[in-house]
């Protein structure tokens, strides 16, 4: 019960993605793209505790920006 | 063909990227560079040239749609024919608004799931470039992993893609070797080139005009932007864009990946031992051996943080030396075969992030990986030669294979 109270999200900046695709291939958990490359977050974008380690890489891969944390 | 302007003395004032050993020594020249408080280099060769070297700089013109324009992206003694927002090789010499379109078209096929399926084809191209290296005895055989392996794994790819012919890669590599390294020689010499690619594209489009097929070039030849067709010299365009920056920016990322190796034993057992690594170790090779700069023309008269750049003037981009900024990166300037955290620009950063981005990483992490399965231990084995120009990665490599699979 103790992790589940707060909830972490991650966005993508649509404006920003240029389609690097780092989000996807290190958090396809998280991460989907589309026909042209630009990256979606899947479902709502909730990260589970066991991929919060997911999710801090793929904002920390980001060479646009484009991904951040919301909780 | 001979240089317009020679050997360099003064890189922070003169600084020349198409000199030979501006590439042999461009991870000191840009540390020297910054550490001496130049995070902006010039010289008059090329009717002016400016190259920001930190990745704030670099970051700050690639944004800079209006400042900067993209119609001229190889730095070279002439200046491009065809106008703004086009360019002549759409999109990576567009400017917006028109660039968007032109990019929107090339993005799916580019896009990871349609990359994706290539990997088979490049992991048997690669193993084919191995077994024909012919019998390999451990210590004694020495195989050149810039001929003999990395430079035809992109050209080979991109040439069935486009559905060119693949024995024409010879051809295609003297074209990139014309456009891309012979860039500082006078414009009247350059002008004597018999390569003709326009002439050969020609006959490319009109073949697949007649006949179509499941390809690129069938593609773009059906492609619309606003309902209509897209013009010929567009068409020819993007296909000159495709078939030169699909050819030896990969070949050159493979060949500095390979060089690495050969010198850091520990990078490679570590490679070989744990294959998950690949996933950070890709980026790393990338960030570290980024073989990509760009360029763009000054579009109106600017001032850029006291740096008076006049209209008509070249501004490199070297990514490369964003990836090596310690201001940007912790540990700059050492290889981190584990670096989890690497917002690396080896692909651009903003509107031109390189359209086969995705297609360039399957190459680069199929290519190293088969050739450290075929080859676990290996080293050095007499002088790298580097290329000149924006491009840079070996293009003679001696190795001497210590260990086979």
């Amino acid at each position: 019960m103790r992790f589940y109270d707060r909830s972490m999200r991650v966005e993508v900046n649509a404006d920003l993605c240029q389609g690097h695709n780092r989000c996807y291939a290190l958090a396809p958990e998280l991460f989907d793209v589309d026909d042209y490359g630009t990256a979606v977050v899947i479902g709502d974008g909730t990260v589970t505790p066991e991929l919060e380690d997911k999710a801090e890489l793929a904002v920390a891969n980001c060479p646009e920006y484009a991904i951040t944390i919301v909780e | 063909m001979t240089s317009a302007y020679g050997p360099v003395t003064d890189w922070a004032n003169d600084i020349d990227h198409a000199e030979p050993e501006y590439n042999e020594r461009a991870h000191e020249i840009w540390d020297e560079l910054r550490d001496g408080g130049c995070p902006v280099a010039h010289t008059d060769r090329y009717g002016g040239m400016w190259a920001p070297l930190t990745h704030e700089l670099v970051k700050e013109v690639a944004y800079d749609t209006d400042h900067f324009t993209s119609r001229g992206v190889v730095v070279n003694t002439g200046r491009p024919i065809a106008e703004a927002p086009v360019g002549p090789a759409p999109p990576i010499t567009s400017d917006p608004p028109f660039h968007q379109h032109a990019r929107r078209l090339l993005l799916p096929p580019f896009s990871p799931k349609a990359i994706d399926p290539w990997e088979p084809e490049v992991r048997r191209l690669c193993n084919q470039l191995l077994d024909e290296m012919g019998d390999i005895e451990p210590g004694e055989t020495i195989v050149d992993a810039a001929l003999q392996y990395a430079q035809h794994i992109p050209v080979n790819v991109i040439s069935r893609m486009l559905g060119f012919p693949v024995e024409d890669d010879d051809y295609f590599r003297r074209c990139v070797h014309e456009f891309l390294e012979l860039v500082n020689v006078p414009v009247e010499e350059r002008e004597q080139s018999d390569l003709n690619l326009d002439a050969y594209l020609d006959r490319q489009i009109e073949e697949h005009r007649r006949e179509p097929r499941d390809d690129l070039t069938t593609y773009l030849l059906e492609a619309e932007i606003g309902g209509n067709k897209l013009s010929h010299e567009h068409v020819r365009g993007s296909m000159v864009l495709l078939l030169i920056a699909g050819i030896d920016t990969t070949w050159s990322a493979i060949g500095s990946s390979i060089w690495h190796l050969a010198q850091h034993p520990g990078d490679l057992q570590r490679l070989v031992d744990e294959p998950d690594l690949m996933l950070f170790a890709l980026e790393e090779f990338l960030r570290a051996y980024a073989p990509v700069t760009m360029a763009r023309l000054v579009a109106q008269d600017h001032d850029f943080h006291g740096c008076p750049m006049k209209e008509n003037e070249w501004v490199l981009l070297p990514f490369p030396a964003a990836n090596r900024d310690p201001e940007f990166f912790d540990d700059a300037g050492e290889f981190v075969i584990d670096r989890e955290a690497n917002r690396h620009a080896a692909f651009g950063l903003g509107i031109h992030r390189c359209l086969g981005s995705n297609l360039a990483r399957l190459e680069l992490r199929v290519a190293i990986e088969e050739f450290i399965k075929r080859f676990p231990k290996f080293e050095l084995a007499g002088t790298t030669r580097w290329s000149v120009g924006q491009i840079r990665g070996p293009r003679e490599l001696p190795i001497r294979v210590l260990d086979t699979a």
